[in-house]
């Protein structure tokens, strides 16, 4: 692939640019919800909580699959410079998707703020809505990829840390379907992120395989 | 031919309909901001007070903090599947509906069926401005000033046959006017249906416009029905058929999804959708919950129709 030349190596500032670029749609819509509730402003339309709610929500997932589709990509490329974004990508997500359940707890439920809702109400969402329950175990699944995310972490977790963050599969599937399940009827968006996420995990299988296939053969 | 068996019990006169608090409301005795409901953007219903509210119509079971919803959140906000599934596109895709002209058939358990021009079909009756709250079952909500006909008025002269029990209704079926029927979400036409008593309550109104003017096409155009005390899903749009008959009709979301959408679909506070509580509710325009009323807060005119049924299991 070296026609693709003038990429082996990482073009200056592209770090910087990756992780100005993918705060973007959060400053976005953050700005946007602010507006909308207290200054008057339209952006969001009718119903700015829940647009922003499923905004954050989409983009988790987009910047999972893009957290994915690091390593497929390098080897197709070369360019193996982008290994050391693929955790930037996943810090981006755990962002992301801290800022959609910070979202339906504050703004939407309205945990702590409205005198309706209390917290054993926000235990039956979690344990006993099946589209919630997975929703939020994705996110206590991603808590200790994040925190073991500092070059510290890493060292100290030698082999067992390529283990432990191998649960983003895991918490893909789960996002997924969290979304699946929380769409009516209109399933083609949910379907989308389906079908990357299954091509993505398609190629880690095939990938394994050959792997395997390499180190067997290769054995005496 | 015989008039409907109704017990005269079941018509509810006006005086008990008009609810006392609506009524405190419209009298300007009970100010904004209470239980928190305080709208936090300009586009909140700005100086709507109660004195323009009356001029929208007739307020029907407000509660002291419920304002009109503006306009554009109305007419902008909308679920009408046969335009896609957004709740911003039946106001971006609806052009392609004709609601001129229309006709609207009135058939099965009747002694007069007819094929009629809807201004044939709306002449009759006296049109009436009433504002009324919108619960919709993804617990959003909104209050609206609706102009219409009362249900009860063409069902009466349709004379229904002893035998009737139910009555159905059917939106226009049309991929070139209604593009997302292309796309099989619900199984189309997107059909619904009231029982006779639910149907001849004079809270029951088949909607011809909102704020005074004609429906815009992504509200229902040019015909809707509008029953305040169920879910938002039961007030089926752009109507082309309303047909009487013996046995409970089948209804769109409760063929689509059973176990979370039925045919009575009663504002229930008490009784939750398997994905999220029925307990409180988001206004439209306004950040703070609002507390969810039993019949959307209609309970004391139309929980008699109701009386002895599991409403647990009757959702």
């Amino acid at each position: 692939m070296a026609a693709l030349g003038g990429l082996e190596r990482q073009p200056r500032g592209f770090g910087v640019a990756l992780i100005a670029l993918s705060l973007v749609p959060a400053a976005w819509i953050t700005y946007a919800v602010i507006g909308d509730l207290f200054y008057g402003t339209r952006h969001l339309g009718t119903d700015p909580v829940k647009l922003a709610e499923h905004l954050f929500g989409s983009w988790t997932l987009r910047f999972l699959l893009a957290t994915l589709a690091v390593t497929p990509l390098r080897r197709m490329t070369g360019w193996n410079w982008l290994a050391k974004h693929r955790r930037t990508l996943g810090l981006i997500t755990f962002g992301y998707v801290t800022l959609h359940l910070l979202t339906w707890a504050l703004l939407d439920v309205q945990i702590g703020i409205s005198e309706l809702v209390g917290w054993d109400d926000i235990a039956t969402d979690i344990f006993k809505r099946p589209f919630i329950t997975i929703g939020m175990l994705g996110f206590v699944l991603m808590v200790p990829l994040a925190v073991t995310s500092t070059k510290k972490m890493i060292a100290r977790l030698g082999k067992n840390w390529r283990k432990l963050h191998r649960l983003i599969y895991v918490i893909a599937v789960l996002g997924v379907i969290h979304f699946w399940m929380a769409v009516k009827l209109d399933i083609r968006e949910p379907a989308i992120y389906g079908f990357i996420l299954a091509l993505l995990l398609g190629w880690r299988w095939r990938d394994a395989r050959r792997s395997a296939a390499i180190r067997e053969a290769a054995t005496p | 031919m015989t008039r409907p068996d109704l017990p005269s019990s079941d018509i509810t006169p006006e005086r008990t309909y008009l609810d006392r608090r609506a009524f405190l409301a419209a009298a300007g005795v009970v100010g904004a901001g209470l239980l928190g409901a305080r709208a936090l953007s300009a586009r909140a219903p700005d100086g709507q007070g109660p004195a323009q509210q009356d001029s929208l119509g007739k307020p029907y079971g407000l509660q002291p903090y419920d304002r009109p919803t503006p306009y554009e959140d109305v007419t902008t906000y909308n679920n009408f599947y046969e335009f896609g599934t957004g709740k911003d596109d039946p106001a971006k895709n609806a052009g392609t509906l004709k609601p001129k002209p229309w006709t609207v058939k009135v058939e099965g358990l009747v002694a007069k069926p007819g094929n009629f021009q809807l201004e044939d079909f709306l002449k009759p009756s006296k049109v009436e401005d009433r504002i009324y709250r919108m619960r919709c079952v993804e617990a959003w909500s909104m209050v609206i000033p609706w102009r219409g006909i009362m249900l009860a008025d063409v069902i009466k002269r349709a004379q229904p046959t002893a035998a009737a029990k139910f009555v159905e209704f059917t939106t226009l079926l049309d991929e070139k006017q209604m593009p997302g029927q292309r796309y099989p979400s619900l199984d189309w036409p997107y059909n619904e249906g009231l029982r006779l008593d639910e149907a001849m309550h004079p809270l029951t109104m088949l909607a011809t416009g909102v704020y005074g003017k004609d429906l815009p096409n992504q509200n229902g155009a040019p015909l809707r029905l509008v029953v305040p005390w169920k879910y938002g899903f039961k007030g089926i749009k752009s109507i082309v058929r309303i047909r009487l008959t013996a046995t409970m009709p089948k209804t769109a979301w409760s063929t689509a999804i059973p176990g979370e959408y039925g045919f009575y679909a009663n504002v229930n506070p008490a009784v939750d959708h398997p994905r999220w509580s029925q307990a409180s509710e988001r206004r439209i325009g306004v950040f703070r919950r609002i507390p969810t009323l039993p019949f959307n807060g209609y309970a004391d005119q139309v929980a008699s129709l109701y009386s002895g049924m599991d409403l647990r299991r009757n959702y």
